[in-house]
């Protein structure tokens, strides 16, 4: 079995797979990783399953060394990649024979750059995934975002291994949108017309205190609703909060699993990855879809992961 | 937490309000108010759906009187999801929901460990030890796990030391903590930043990666807070350690 020696780890890099459902009664979020389908595309072209888990790195990538040699895919956003100084293609397998260093630098297009190997990166699981929860410290690299000196394990790769890419085409269609669509929230309708529309007319600017928990927006802030009195609930991804400031918070992959304030709208599922690619300082607007466009954005984007 | 006689003749189900809160995911709410009747028809589903898991239903969310049911939107629409929630909650009478879980938890109130005893005394002109008296008195109700990993939301504290959360939270809150926010009480199963008002602090574990359940508390325990000595804290930390 290969390992990854961890020369630098980079700002912020954590082992991610698609995170842990059905946790939800104990108050663990699915966590998992931030940008879903770039993780599942860098997965199918080493030849893994889509939710092998893979190295999650955040606005300055890593250096990592492979004694043993791997077949490695960087997905996601481009962080200048070289392999012993030589440029190597995002969305594209390469092989690091042994004793080379993949060295990744800071991001030249969006939030979050996946490295996925052959075999995936081997950890403990916790409740059946991969993924680090970093604000309990559980699950993934000892809890934990990885560290100078860190060695990982290579898991065993499939044995019928086959590597799949996707047409030009359907990466296109999955390039990762800086306008968010949006169902409405559980809360919209205590919301007057006017903040409605004051919501939908603005630009917001994402906030260098975002992160994997939520990404917390700037801007002209909504006013309070005059709605009922808000009981905490259950709080679904992508949800938009809009606490008493009026400053919009979009609750992210290591979400807490209920909250207390109103929610003016949510995400569509079809966009998270997109949520997954904002940088601190973004500029983001939300357009409100139906529930039927919805529906048929994420099945249409399924639809492309299962042509070959 | 109000229980009336109103509460309790009212079917089970009647007045569920379901509501689409994202394109995977739709809100049962009893009833607009927080009773014990609308927080046990809450555990109540949430019981018969994970004794009979429904295909497509990937997640719940339990808080004080709602549910979240997260579903696969490729495999259901939320007409679907509702009309099969219907069904369960025309059932929701035969769930027998066990005695309640008695949970005791040993804490050492005040000093290094309850940084806000004071200030919270101040706040109601009463001494420690009679902020202590009144926090150790009441049995709690676990209404949910929320915010961090096995973190309990325990109701209702006694009136008289009702105290808003903090201005500023803190940005780190030692593992164990115990704090009040509002008329409500809880454990910090982790070292997280968190605004709730320190009075003590526990040498249990709330949430265990080794354990069975993996979290002390779990939704409708009952839990008493025992008054314990620095000493004591010392040697059942060691003890448990």
């Amino acid at each position: 079995m290969g390992v990854i020696q961890v020369q630098e780890p980079g700002l912020f890099t954590t082992v991610q797979d698609l995170g842990r459902e059905g946790f939800g009664p104990l108050g663990v979020s699915a966590s998992g990783a931030a940008d879903a389908i770039s993780l599942r595309l860098g997965n199918r072209l080493v030849g893994n399953a889509e939710g092998a888990a893979g190295l999650e790195m955040t606005l300055l990538g890593g250096t990592f060394l492979f004694p043993e040699g791997a077949v490695i895919a960087l997905a996601g956003s481009d962080f200048g990649a070289t392999l012993d100084g030589k440029p190597v293609e995002l969305w594209t397998a390469f092989e690091s024979r042994p004793g080379q260093t993949l060295r990744l630098g800071p991001t030249r297009s969006g939030a979050r750059c996946y490295l996925c190997v052959r075999g995936g990166i081997a950890v403990k699981l916790f409740l059946g995934s991969a993924s680090t929860h970093i604000l309990s410290g559980l699950g993934g690299h000892d809890g934990r975002a990885l560290r100078k000196g860190d060695v990982l394990n290579i898991g065993v790769a499939n044995v019928s291994t086959r590597e799949r890419s996707l047409s030009a085409r359907a990466l296109k269609d999955l390039q990762p949108r800086k306008i968010l669509r949006v169902t409405p929230g559980p809360q919209s309708d205590w919301f007057p017309e006017s903040s409605q529309r004051l919501f939908f007319a603005s630009t917001y600017r994402v906030a260098e205190e975002s992160n994997r928990m939520g990404l917390r927006l700037e801007g002209v802030p909504i006013p309070a609703p005059a709605g009922g009195r808000m009981i905490s609930e259950g709080v679904a991804l992508g949800a938009v909060q809009v606490p008493e400031g009026g400053l919009p918070i979009i609750l992210f992959v290591e979400q807490q699993t209920t909250g207390g304030y109103p929610k003016i709208a949510n995400v569509i599922s079809g966009d998270f990855h997109s949520l997954g690619q904002l940088r601190p300082r973004d500029e983001i607007r939300f357009e409100q879809v139906d529930w039927e466009t919805a529906r048929a954005l994420l099945r249409k984007q399924e639809e492309l992961f299962a042509t070959d | 937490m109000r229980y009336t006689f109103a509460d309790m003749v009212t079917s089970a189900g009647e007045g569920a309000r379901f509501q689409s809160a994202s394109d995977q995911s739709l809100l049962v709410t009893f009833g607009q108010e927080i009773t014990l009747h609308s927080h046990q028809q809450v555990v109540k589903l949430l019981r018969l759906l994970e004794s009979e898991t429904v295909a497509g239903i990937r997640n719940l969310h339990p808080a004080f009187c709602s549910l979240l049911v997260k579903f696969d939107g490729l495999r259901l629409r939320h007409e679907e999801v509702e009309a099969i929630l219907r069904r369960y909650l025309e059932r929701l009478e035969e769930v027998n929901l066990p005695e309640p879980r008695q949970v005791e938890i040993p804490v050492c109130y005040g000093g290094e460990f309850g940084p806000d005893l004071a200030g919270v005394c101040a706040m109601h002109g009463m001494t420690p030890a009679q902020a202590i008296e009144l926090h150790a008195s009441a049995e709690y109700l676990v209404y949910f796990l929320g915010f961090v990993p096995g973190f309990a939301y325990l109701g209702e504290l006694p009136e008289a030391l009702v105290t808003p959360r903090l201005a500023v939270p803190r940005r780190r809150v030692p593992a164990g903590s115990v704090g009040i926010a509002g008329n409500q009480t809880g454990v910090y199963p982790f070292a997280t930043p968190g605004g709730w008002r320190l009075l003590g602090r526990t040498p249990l574990a709330m949430f265990q990666t080794d354990r069975d359940g993996l979290s002390l508390l779990s939704i409708g325990d009952r839990v008493r807070f025992t008054p314990i000595s620095a000493e004591r804290f010392a040697a059942l930390e060691k003890e448990w350690a």
